[in-house]
């Protein structure tokens, strides 16, 4: 999540502030990793690369899904956090960069604060859809909860039981996500309001 | 103190800035007069390296900087040197009233953050806003927040203050209060190019005035001579219209 956010934020700046090569390579990355599945990219990371590279293979399941969740989210991640800086007042920049401030300085300081208040909103949904989106790992043969579940139903015949319990942790989880959503909102707008 | 040698602004292949030649002296207030939309705030924009002009040469103390060839060192110089205060006030909307007067300090001047709150504090006493010091812009009125856009300048100790039209944004119940503190700041003999629609006020602190007509500086002098016998039939018809 942490991982996604960075790189997320990383791919944002390179947008805004259009680096010649890496703007380019940014874009290619963001059209891919929004344009195709989830699914299909992990299965091509863990099943498709190791057969063309082979140090590869030593790659175990976890960190396949791990690579995977947090490239293909941080493409999404990466638009909403664009969108959100290009939305701080165009005075902001101008401001910062009049008392001398360099482009890096002004971005931590002045513009990142700012667009991460418009940006908690959607970043926090994705977070959820990422947390989600975990119970795909067991396609990679790795035992994370929908693993877990799978195998306990295949040996108690238990279908309903075990995958309203999966449903509720996955609830429960989310849920004390939105209750620090609203934490993190109101810390994030204490400049504006009165 | 500074000069400005030729300096070109063209927007959409029309020249907003059309050669301007100016020297700036130490401690001497200017004030920039004219119609709208004849580059009096696109001067201070290109000065400050907030646009980029096409053509010319600013000269610090002797050393010359060609506006088209700078490198990001002498933009930082430029910026060091200068200090804007801006019409939109601009003060930093994630930052309170101390932090916005103490950031460049701190950030860009590397002062330690006490220092620069300690700076900050002092100015907030002179600009008559101490008990503000912990508001964020959001909660300030317009003049409140103009006053601090003022003394995040005054912070700089930068050479020049650039100054473009500070009341324009503000309601007329601000306008005196922001007004009052620019005329203290310039009786303390601070360099400053001023941008402004208010012709008492130029009259009251410019030691010369200019006026700006088609991106040209038409005419200049002391305010006593511009305001009363002008010499251009531009700044009479001018001057006419707004006084």
């Amino acid at each position: 999540m942490i991982l996604a956010l960075i790189l997320a934020s990383l791919f944002a700046i390179i947008r805004v502030v259009r680096f010649p090569v890496l703007d380019a390579a940014t874009r290619l990355f963001i059209s891919f990793f929004r344009g195709t599945p989830l699914l299909v990219q992990l299965f091509l990371f863990y099943y498709g690369l190791p057969q063309l590279f082979s140090f590869l293979t030593a790659i175990d399941g976890v960190t396949a899904a791990i690579v995977g969740l947090t490239l293909h989210f941080s493409a999404y991640m990466a638009e909403s956090i664009r969108a959100a800086i290009l939305g701080v007042d165009r005075s902001q920049w101008e401001a910062a960069k009049s008392i001398g401030m360099s482009t890096g300085q002004m971005m931590r300081r002045i513009i990142l604060p700012q667009a991460a208040r418009v940006a908690a909103p959607t970043l926090i949904n994705y977070f959820i859809d990422l947390i989600k989106s975990t119970s795909l790992a067991f396609t990679l043969g790795v035992t994370e909860l929908m693993g877990a579940a799978q195998k306990e139903a295949a040996g108690s015949f238990l279908y309903f039981e075990t995958f309203i319990v999966v449903a509720v942790i996955y609830w429960v989880v989310v849920e004390s996500l939105a209750f620090v959503q609203s934490k993190i909102e109101n810390r994030l707008s204490k400049a504006v309001s009165r | 103190m500074i000069q400005i040698r030729g300096l070109t602004k063209i927007y959409n292949g029309v020249p907003v800035l059309n050669g301007i030649d100016l020297d700036i002296k130490k401690g001497e207030r200017i004030a920039i007069i004219g119609p709208s939309g004849t580059g009096k705030s696109t001067l201070l924009r290109c000065i400050n390296f907030l646009e980029t002009p096409e053509q010319g040469e600013y000269i610090l103390d002797g050393e010359s900087i060609d506006v088209q060839k700078a490198n990001a060192a002498q933009i930082k110089e430029m910026r060091l040197r200068t200090a804007f205060v801006f019409q939109n006030y601009a003060l930093f909307a994630n930052k309170t009233a101390r932090e916005n007067i103490a950031e460049g300090l701190i950030t860009v001047r590397g002062e330690a953050k006490e220092t620069a709150f300690e700076r900050a504090n002092e100015i907030l006493q002179n600009i008559g806003l101490a008990d503000k010091a912990d508001a964020y812009p959001a909660s300030l009125s317009g003049g409140q927040q103009q006053r601090v856009g003022i003394g995040r300048a005054m912070a700089s100790n930068s050479e020049l203050m650039l100054v473009d039209e500070p009341t324009s944004a503000l309601d007329p119940e601000w306008v005196d209060e922001v007004l009052q503190l620019l005329t203290r700041v310039a009786q303390a003999h601070q360099t400053m190019l001023i941008v402004t629609h208010e012709m008492a006020f130029a009259k009251e602190i410019a030691d010369r005035v200019l006026f700006m007509e088609g991106g040209r500086i038409v005419e200049q002098g002391p305010p006593e001579k511009i305001f009363t016998s002008p010499d251009d039939p531009r700044t009479r018809s001018f001057l006419r219209k707004v006084l």
